[in-house]
C-alpha cells in the first residue's frame, strides 16, 4: 500500500519502536485487504479490556506496549472492563481479578486513553459523525456507527484499534469505501415487531442467514427507535460477522443477489433454541449497555417497589452519572435493583459473582454466555425481565 | 533414497524466516481458548491436535477464527518461548496478521497449492516469509 513520507519514517522507527510497531501492524492488514493507503481517523474504540478476555497474555502485552511512552493521538475510547471500577467489592469480584484489571486499567491510563468503558460509545460522549471514518472495535458499535450514524469503520479487533489510537490511521479499505457498503440481500420481514426483544431475534436470525454480508432489510413499517435499532445491529454482529445493515426502502445500484424472508415462525425458531425455559435468579440488562431511555423505563417499572431477584443494570459510567441526576439510578437502586457501570455481563467474571443463569434480553448475551461462559439464559423482553425480577 | 521436495509459492503477509517440522490442522484455529500461550499446547476439547504443541514448528492451517484476544494469545507464545517457527495459511485474517506482526512471526498465505493438503505433519518446511516461498522436505 501507499506510505507517506511521514508513515514511512515512522514505519523505520524514527518515533520510537511502538509506534513503528503499530504502523507494522496496520501496513501489514493494509497489505492483506489491498488497501490503498491509510486514512485519518477521528476516534479509536479499543475492545480487549477484561482480563477475563484477555487474560495474562494481553495484560503482559499491554504492559510492554504501554511502557514506551506511546500515547492516543486521537480520541481513544474503552470496551466495557470485567467490573465496575468502582463498585467491584461490593458486588462480589474476587480481589485476584480486580488488581489484574485495576493493573491493565492503569496501562491504559498511561497511554491516555479515555477510561470510559462502554460498547456504545455513541451514548457517551464519543458519538462519531456522519461520514467521519474512526476505528472501532465492539461489533455492536461498529454495525451501529456504519448503520445508523452514517460513519466509517471496520470491525477493528483489540490490537488494530489500539494501533489505530497511537497512529489515528486506519488501512483504508472494506467498509471504509463506499463501493463497499452496498446491502447485498433483501430481507423481508413479514411480521410485526412488537418489543425490543423482537428486535433482537430478528437480527440474530438475519446475522445467521447473511453470514458477513451486508442486508437490506424491507418491511418495518414504523421507524424504529435508536433503542431498537440497537439491539437489532447487535445481535446481527453477534449470530453473524455483519457490518453493516441498510433501511432504505429502495434496493441501491442493483447489487442485491438474493431476497430472503422471515416471519413469526422463524423468530420463535431462535427464541426456542438460545432460550432456556428455567426461571432464573438473575436478571441482568444491558446487552449493550442501557440507553437513558431504557434506564427510565427500567425505573418506572420498578419505582416504589421492591425487587424479589436479582436486578443487575448495566450501563456506561456516563449514562449513570446523568442517570443519577434524573432520578433514575436511585428509583433502580432503592427497589434493590443495581445500576452498575464499566462492564456487562458477558465480560465480567459472573459465575464467581455468584449467578449460574441469567434472565435477558439480549440474544447477543445469551449467545456468548452460552459459547464464552457455558452459562444458560431464558429470553424475556425488558418490561416482562423487570416483572420476572419484582415476582 | 532422495527424500522428495516441494516449492510453493505464496504471499508475503508478515516477514522473516522460519524453518520446522510442519503440525497440521485441517480446520480453522481459534487461539483465544485454543492454545496454551504459555506452552504452545492446543487445549481446545475435541480439536484434532489437542494435546499437540506448535512450539519451534511450522504450524499450517486454513485460517484464524474467534476472538481478536487470540492475537495476544501469539504474542503470550513468544513471550514464553512456546511460539511457532512460521505460520502458513490458505487465506489469512486479521487476527492471525496481528498476532504474527506483535510476535514476529512469519506469516505465508495464498499459496499455489493447498498448503493443508500438500504438507503433512512431520514434514519438514522452510518458510521465506520476505518472498512468500515455502520448500518442503517430505518425510
Amino acid at each position: 500500500m501507499f506510505l507517506t513520507k511521514k508513515e514511512e519514517r515512522i514505519l523505520e522507527g524514527d518515533e520510537g519502536e511502538t509506534k513503528a510497531l503499530a504502523m507494522r501492524l496496520l501496513v501489514a492488514i493494509g497489505d492483506a485487504y489491498d488497501a490503498r493507503r491509510m486514512i485519518k481517523v477521528r476516534s479509536a474504540q479499543i475492545s480487549g479490556v477484561s482480563y477475563k478476555t484477555i487474560g495474562e497474555p494481553g495484560l503482559e502485552f499491554l504492559r510492554e506496549f504501554s511502557s514506551e511512552g506511546a500515547v492516543a493521538t486521537v480520541k481513544a475510547m474503552l470496551n466495557p472492563a470485567g467490573m465496575d471500577l468502582a463498585r467491584w467489592r461490593e458486588l462480589g469480584v474476587p480481589v485476584e481479578f480486580a488488581q489484574k484489571q485495576l493493573e491493565i486499567m492503569q496501562y491504559f491510563s498511561r497511554m491516555k486513553i479515555e477510561t470510559t468503558c462502554t460498547c456504545i460509545p455513541y451514548q457517551a460522549n464519543g458519538e462519531a459523525l456522519n461520514r467521519e471514518h474512526v476505528a472501532w472495535a465492539e461489533s455492536s458499535a461498529v454495525i451501529f456507527a456504519n448503520s445508523v450514524l452514517g460513519a466509517y469503520t471496520n470491525r477493528e479487533g483489540g490490537p488494530t484499534a489500539l494501533a489505530s489510537s497511537i497512529l489515528g490511521l486506519s488501512p483504508l479499505f472494506g467498509m471504509h469505501l463506499d463501493e463497499e457498503r452496498v446491502p447485498t440481500h433483501r430481507v423481508k420481514v413479514k411480521c410485526k415487531l412488537e418489543s425490543d426483544l423482537d428486535y433482537s431475534l430478528l437480527g440474530y436470525w438475519i446475522g445467521e442467514t447473511v453470514g458477513s454480508h451486508l442486508p437490506r432489510i424491507d418491511g418495518i413499517h414504523k421507524a424504529p427507535s435508536r433503542d431498537q435499532l440497537k439491539a437489532l445491529g447487535a445481535s446481527m454482529a453477534a449470530s453473524g460477522s455483519v457490518p453493516m445493515f441498510s433501511m432504505r426502502r429502495k434496493a441501491d445500484r442493483g447489487r442485491e443477489h438474493e431476497t430472503i424472508a422471515v416471519d413469526k415462525e422463524e423468530l420463535l425458531q431462535v427464541s426456542r433454541r438460545l432460550s432456556s425455559e428455567h426461571g432464573f435468579e438473575t436478571v441482568c440488562l444491558g446487552c449493550p449497555h442501557l440507553s437513558l431511555g431504557e434506564l427510565k423505563r427500567v425505573a418506572n417499572l420498578v419505582s416504589g417497589r421492591k425487587t424479589a431477584k436479582r436486578l443487575w443494570c448495566f450501563t456506561s459510567r456516563y449514562l449513570r452519572n446523568i442517570a443519577e441526576r434524573r432520578g433514575y439510578a436511585s428509583a433502580i437502586e432503592q427497589a434493590g435493583g443495581r445500576v452498575i457501570c464499566d462492564t456487562c455481563m458477558v465480560v465480567s467474571p459472573i459465575r464467581e459473582m455468584g449467578v449460574s443463569g441469567l434472565v435477558t434480553n439480549s440474544c447477543k448475551a445469551a449467545h456468548y454466555l452460552r459459547s464464552l461462559n457455558r452459562m444458560e439464559s431464558r429470553l424475556m423482553s425488558l418490561e416482562e425481565c423487570v416483572r420476572h425480577a419484582l415476582s | 533414497m532422495h527424500s522428495l521436495r516441494l516449492e510453493m509459492k505464496g504471499r508475503r503477509v508478515v516477514a522473516g524466516q522460519g524453518v520446522g517440522e510442519a503440525i497440521i490442522s485441517k480446520r480453522a484455529v481459534s487461539f483465544f481458548g485454543g492454545v496454551d500461550p504459555t506452552t504452545g499446547i492446543v487445549v481446545e476439547v475435541g480439536h484434532e491436535l489437542e494435546g499437540h504443541s506448535i512450539q519451534g514448528k511450522v504450524f499450517i492451517f486454513p485460517r484464524g477464527k474467534g476472538s481478536t484476544v487470540g492475537s495476544y494469545v501469539i504474542y503470550g507464545l513468544r513471550k514464553h518461548g512456546a511460539a511457532p517457527a512460521a505460520i502458513v495459511n490458505i487465506e489469512t485474517e486479521p487476527i492471525i496478521i496481528g498476532g504474527c506482526v506483535l510476535a514476529r512471526i512469519p506469516l505465508v498465505d495464498r499459496l499455489d497449492s493447498n498448503p493443508v493438503e500438500a504438507i503433512r505433519t512431520g514434514d519438514w518446511v522452510e518458510v521465506e516469509g520476505n518472498s512468500g516461498i515455502v520448500r518442503v522436505t517430505k518425510r
